[in-house]
């Protein structure tokens, strides 16, 4: 069995380490802190005081201990005991408020990073090129917002906090054993390199895996979501036992690669908890030895003066009760050593997603387009005008008419790949321009470029006169209504659908769009009429009526020009010759391009371009392009095929 | 529920009962180690002794082996638990995850359309894992914490009874401030999780539709669309972080609170203050073990958390499992069809058992084998709905439909499709080279095969000049051919069943008229006895058919030629009107 219906699309769907893991650090440092400089302060100070707190509160555990141990039953409560139960206590206290203050504000501020690392995403996305959207999936792009925007929530609300305090705490015991005793703190040097290494190793091991099982899940969610989507051919191909032996495939994968990384994740904790226990055991051992061997050598345990001035036979005592304060402290300092191991994979997931996110940002906005605008009542003669600053701060008005000409234009989605050639043609103010050929001719590329989609590699477009690059872009696709092929609603009422195209819109005017593109019937039979609510890309209607929607929208717009691109390939021929007074309406006084495959749809236009190849081959009006006997009429007539 | 999800765990059943009890041995040395600590520690007590002075050296080597040895039998247990869980849980979630599959692949097309796709995925995919990460926690954790709480009282109790008593009373404290942030909590998380999903419902619509976005110029009135799901997101997990950010200080704050209880009356009784008994060695060993208990509970807690968060999940993955087909199998299934022949008597149909409204109403119909039919009419009129029928992609609600001369609820499903052959509206390729999908049709197809079905479909020529011809890629759901191409490669895709009828809904819009027609011819020149079946927009289509039949909100309105039916049907004829109207004029 072949598993080659099964693409990885691992190299797009995570699975990917981070190329530059420092410089993206800090980038999320610096995105995520900059902004709340007096918080993060806070959060330094608080963390500093939760950690030197509760170590300061152990050194006491420790301290009563050694008291106790030294002194047996002549322990001194009063004077030593309960004056370090009671700083204890205070401790105690100023860690936990601590604790929870930096706890508290690390929350705000990685809740607050996420708000806005969500929203500048999604601001850049909207003014990305269309090229973008065409060149990514969309899964790919949403994984940017699910899984890469999870892995720096994970990152900033528990990793980073935990390793600064995990650094802090590991310092602050350091210091406190350094005073104890220098010899005793090698050996735990000794055997932090240990640690450090099987860290190391292990987190080297599981995020390796880890990335492998991101890359088998990426294949799994993408076999399942190509395969659900043709359930149904599985099902009228009898494909079902063959789909569930791909799958399994599939599945096996993830399921061994995601052993694996668990595997190591799972065995790290044991193996420093392990190492821990071996450290105490030779503290333990070194230190006795040292003091019941040679009892001048103590000089090597520590440095303590007191140490030397007590009696000889105390002397015995008080060391002993400071090893027993030193293995406090090696208990002590495992437990964030193995806090940072746990946090190993995480750092290197998190590195990839931010990188992804980050590349996006990072991905240059389409231009702004020119100075011209479009403005409403300002030109002296009144109505919409394009608004055109001189050199010298003054204005000029050109009259919105809907004038749009090709000057010899080539364009190709690639540079050494030319779909469009030498296209010449104009559209006059409220002409009907048709344009027909096989899948693929280069029609909708057309259309892509009047509303600067794209940008032509050379040649000219113009729009009442002006070259389309020197207006701005937004007033440029303000000015042209479109209807595409795939209709695209939004969640919301079948109203603030049909208003999308105008914003003002009276609920009138919407009603009356709907009525002209023959929609308002259906509509009235939806549930709650005009407010029935519309879900995802309206999944509960029939693409007709999709397409009948979005033409309502295209109808409430009021653009001098309109490009209806395949607008009612799903609607059936009656239905459009229903609809076929509206689209007239819709189309009367208004510059008009077409694109059909439906010769019936295109017949009645100003002028009809046979496209093939990125060439117009043929033009002229339907009467014309029949008595000319060429490609129209062999297609029209069903004789020629367009290829 | 659960009864449902663990019927998945099957082999992995011996790890996740083993991982437990590997835990259960860490933890069991998780307490006995600061036990033996204890006499380590007591060494150094009779060393600072005066009376005594001295160690026991060789006390001391047997304390710190042992200790050694617990260790070791603790990071074995540990490694094999781990290993074993992730065993365990990772296999469960591929079991889940395959009887999922597994059973998606009984479902009838009635129940592919109780679900949207994007919700069975998200089944798949993040449901498990998120069971997987709860029942993960449950073999690793939710046995092991509390044996160790457990032995930590009972070692505290050996130790001195009364220690037992503080550490029962800040359990018992513990839990309930756990218990009622959870409570407060947990309600937060679920408007989070909805929260989340709006969010990702206005991202992904903005993306599928960013060209009307941009067209319309409302890029503005997204963005703060989104700011608007965003910041209710941003609200309501802060609203439920900001409880457990409590939660951790607290505990914290309980087992500071545990620790200055037993230094106190530890040091009190070990002076004699109070009756009592433990010395300063002991002391240390119960200050270990309140970390340890409470640590116990918090993982309880986080344990509970999880499953409860992830209960949504579990509900989601029965739904599918315990889903059974709406096509009941026949008693004595037959295994042969018999010609091409098709037959509706009286059929009414709905999609839904309960919906008053029938698609079909009273159809009777019959189609010779061999014969070519054309189906027309509005759209909704129900013509997909009535060949739908034929393969018994749906039941029929009332009457029957028989294909070659036996009720389609009579066959051995796999035997009907097989001679039935669709080629659907809304039809998708898969990733893999052209012969791969092909090769749907037929398996063991050979090279011959494949070539003259693509040819029968008037696609071998495109084929021939893409690069790699028959090897090329198509990419995922076919996306490097254009649609007429695409419904082309469908064609030739039934073709290779080699069928005894074969259904065309709507399957050629995306082809011009010319290679329509060509692919028709074909069809009657090298497969004449095939039932062929055509449902389509253009008259142009179906006008040579044996019989057309004409629809109409579900019922036959009209059964006839192209020229019976121009002459006699009105609707046909206003159909033919809106497509044909002018071309003659001019010719």
């Amino acid at each position: 069995m072949s598993n080659a219906g099964i693409q990885p699309r691992s190299a797009l769907k995570g699975g990917k380490r981070a190329k530059t893991p420092m410089k993206t650090l800090g980038r999320v440092i610096k995105y995520a802190f900059s902004n709340n400089k007096a918080a993060t302060a806070f959060v330094f100070v608080f963390v500093l005081l939760a950690s030197v707190a509760n170590v300061t509160a152990a050194s006491r555990v420790s301290y009563i201990i050694k008291e106790l141990i030294a002194n047996g039953a002549n322990a001194d409560l009063n004077g030593v005991v309960y004056p370090n139960i009671i700083f204890m206590g205070c401790t105690y206290l100023i860690g936990s408020l601590s604790s929870f203050s930096y706890n508290l504000i690390m929350m705000y501020i990685a809740n607050g990073t996420l708000l806005k690392l969500r929203e500048d995403m999604f601001t850049k996305m909207q003014y990305l090129p269309v090229k973008y959207f065409d060149s990514h999936t969309h899964g790919d792009i949403m994984s940017f917002y699910t899984n890469d925007v999870d892995t720096m929530r994970q990152l900033l609300s528990q990793t980073i906090p935990q390793i600064i305090s995990s650094v802090i705490t590991l310092v602050a015991i350091f210091v406190f054993m350094l005073l104890y005793s220098v010899t005793l703190l090698l050996v735990i040097l000794l055997i932090l390199t240990c640690s450090t290494f099987m860290i190391k190793f292990i987190g080297g091991m599981s995020a390796k895996e880890y990335v492998k099982h991101q890359r088998a899940l990426g294949n799994l969610n993408g076999y399942v979501e190509e395969m659900t989507e043709g359930q149904k051919v599985i099902k009228v191909f009898c494909h079902e036992q063959k789909a569930r032996e791909d799958f399994k495939v599939v599945n096996d994968e993830l399921n061994r690669a995601g052993y694996k990384a668990n595997t190591y994740a799972f065995i790290m904790g044991p193996v420093i908890n392990n190492i821990g226990y071996l450290q105490y055991v030779l503290v333990a051992f070194v230190g006795i030895m040292i003091i019941a061997v040679g009892h001048s050598e103590m000089g090597l345990l520590s440095v303590y003066t007191s140490v030397w001035n007590a009696g000889d036979a105390n002397r015995v005592a008080v060391m002993a009760g400071m090893l027993v304060s030193f293995l406090m402290y090696s208990r002590q300092f495992n437990m964030p050593v193995m806090q940072v191991s746990q946090q190993f994979s995480a750092i290197v997931m998190a590195l990839a997603g931010a990188e992804r996110i980050f590349e996006m940002t990072d991905t240059p906005s389409e231009d702004k387009g020119g100075n011209i605008t479009l403005t409403h009542g300002e030109c002296p003669e009144g109505g919409w005008a394009w608004k055109k600053p001189g050199a010298d701060g003054s204005f000029e008005y050109i009259p919105l008419k809907g004038d749009i000409r090709f000057n010899d234009v080539t364009f190709g989605y690639t540079e050494d790949k030319v779909i469009l050639k030498n296209i010449s043609l104009y559209a006059k103010p409220g002409q009907k321009i048709a344009f027909v050929g096989a899948t693929g001719a280069g029609k909708t590329t057309i259309t892509n470029l009047i509303n600067r989609f794209y940008d032509i590699q050379s040649g000219e477009i113009t729009y009442d006169g002006i070259n389309i690059r020197d207006i701005a872009k937004p007033d440029l696709r303000r000015s042209l209504g479109i209807v595409l092929q795939d209709t695209h609603l939004f969640t919301g009422t079948v109203m603030d659908n049909i208003r999308y195209g105008r914003l003002d819109a009276t609920d009138e005017e919407c009603i009356n769009a709907a009525k002209l593109a023959n929609a308002d019937s259906f509509i009235r039979h939806l549930p709650e009429g005009y407010r029935t609510i519309i879900k995802g890309d309206g999944s509960n209607l029939s693409q007709g009526q999709n397409q009948l929607l979005a033409i309502a929208r295209a109808m409430v717009s009021e653009c001098p020009v309109l490009i209806l691109d395949e607008a009612t390939s799903s609607i059936d021929t009656r239905t459009e010759k229903l609809i076929e007074e509206g689209m007239d309406k819709l189309m009367e006084g208004r510059t008009v391009f077409v694109i059909a495959h439906r010769l019936s749809t295109v017949r009645n236009s100003k002028a009809i371009m046979v496209l093939d190849h990125g060439v117009i081959i043929e033009r002229g009006n339907h009467e014309q392009l029949i008595a000319q006997r060429g490609n129209y009429y062999q297609l029209y007539t069903g004789a020629f095929e367009l290829e | 529920m659960f009864k449902t999800l663990l019927k998945s765990v099957r082999e992995y059943k011996l790890s996740s009962i083993l991982c437990p009890i590997f835990m259960v041995g860490e933890a069991v040395m998780e307490i006995i180690i600061p036990f033996l600590m204890t006499f380590i520690v007591h060494e150094l007590e009779n060393l600072a002794d005066p009376a005594i002075g001295s160690v026991n050296s060789g006390n001391i080597v047997l304390y710190s082996v042992l200790m050694i040895v617990c260790g070791v039998f603790a990071m074995v247990c540990g490694i094999y638990g781990g290993k074993l869980g992730a065993k365990a849980s990772c296999g469960f979630a591929h079991n889940l995850r395959e009887d999922m599959y597994n059973n998606l692949q009984t479902y009838s097309f009635a129940n592919i359309d109780n679900y949207s796709t994007a919700s069975l995925i998200t089944r798949i995919t993040t449901d498990v894992t998120n069971v997987q990460m709860a029942y993960q926690m449950c073999i690793r954790m939710l046995v092991r914490a509390p044996v160790l709480f457990i032995s930590a009282i009972i070692m505290t109790v050996m130790i001195e009874p009364f220690m037992a008593l503080v550490f029962g009373g800040a359990a018992i404290t513990l839990g309930i401030v756990i218990g009622i942030c959870m409570f407060k909590v947990v309600p937060y998380f679920r408007t989070m999780f909805k929260k989340y999903d709006g969010l990702n419902a206005v991202v992904q619509e903005d993306l599928t539709g960013i060209r009307v976005v941009k067209s319309y110029v409302r890029e503005d009135r997204e963005i703060s669309k989104m700011k608007h799901a965003a910041g209710e997101l941003y609200t309501y997990s802060v609203k439920a972080e900001r409880i457990l950010t409590v939660l951790l200080p607290m505990t914290t704050l309980v087992m500071f609170v545990v620790n200055i209880c037993i230094l106190t009356i530890g040091s009190n009784m070990y002076v004699g203050n109070i009756s009592g008994n433990v010395s300063p060695s002991q002391i240390q060993t119960l200050i270990q073990y309140s970390a340890q208990i409470l640590s116990g509970i918090m993982t309880v807690a986080m344990c509970l958390n999880y499953i409860t968060l992830s209960k949504g999940s579990m509900d989601r993955i029965c739904e599918v499992l315990n889903e059974k087909t709406t096509l009941p199998k026949p008693t004595a299934p037959v295994s042969v069809v018999a010609d091409g022949s098709i037959d509706f008597s009286d059929v009414d149909f709905c999609y839904t058992q309960k919906s008053e409204l029938m698609v079909l109403k009273d159809i009777n119909l019959h189609i010779a084998s061999g014969e070519t039919v054309g189906i027309i009419g509005s759209t909704g009129s129900g013509k997909s709905s009535l060949v739908s029928l034929i393969p018994r992609l749906y039941d029929v609600a009332q009457g029957s439909v028989k294909v070659g001369g036996v009720d389609v609820r009579d066959y051995e499903l796999d035997v009907l499709r097989d001679k039935v052959a669709m080629v659907l509206q809304k039809n998708v390729l898969f990733s893999g080279t052209i012969t791969e999908n092909l090769r749907w049709g037929d398996e063991n197809a050979t090279e011959e095969d494949i070539r003259l079905a693509a040819k029968q479909a008037c696609a071998d020529e495109f084929i021939e000049n893409l690069p790699g011809g028959y090897e090329y890629d198509l990419g995922q759901g076919g996306v490097n051919v254009s649609g007429g191409q695409k419904q082309r490669l469908c064609i030739a895709r039934a073709l290779l069943k080699k069928p005894k009828i074969i259904i065309f809904d709507d399957s050629t819009s995306a082809v011009d008229t010319k290679t329509d027609s060509k692919i028709r011819a074909a069809l009657k020149a090298y497969a004449p006895d095939m039932t062929k079946i055509i449902i389509a927009q253009r008259i142009a289509s179906v006008q040579d058919a044996d019989k057309i039949v004409v629809l109409d909100e579900g019922r036959i309105d009209a059964i006839g030629t192209h020229e019976e039916l121009l002459k006699s049907n009105a609707i046909y004829s206003e159909i033919y009107m809106s497509q044909v109207k002018g071309g003659e004029e001019n010719e």
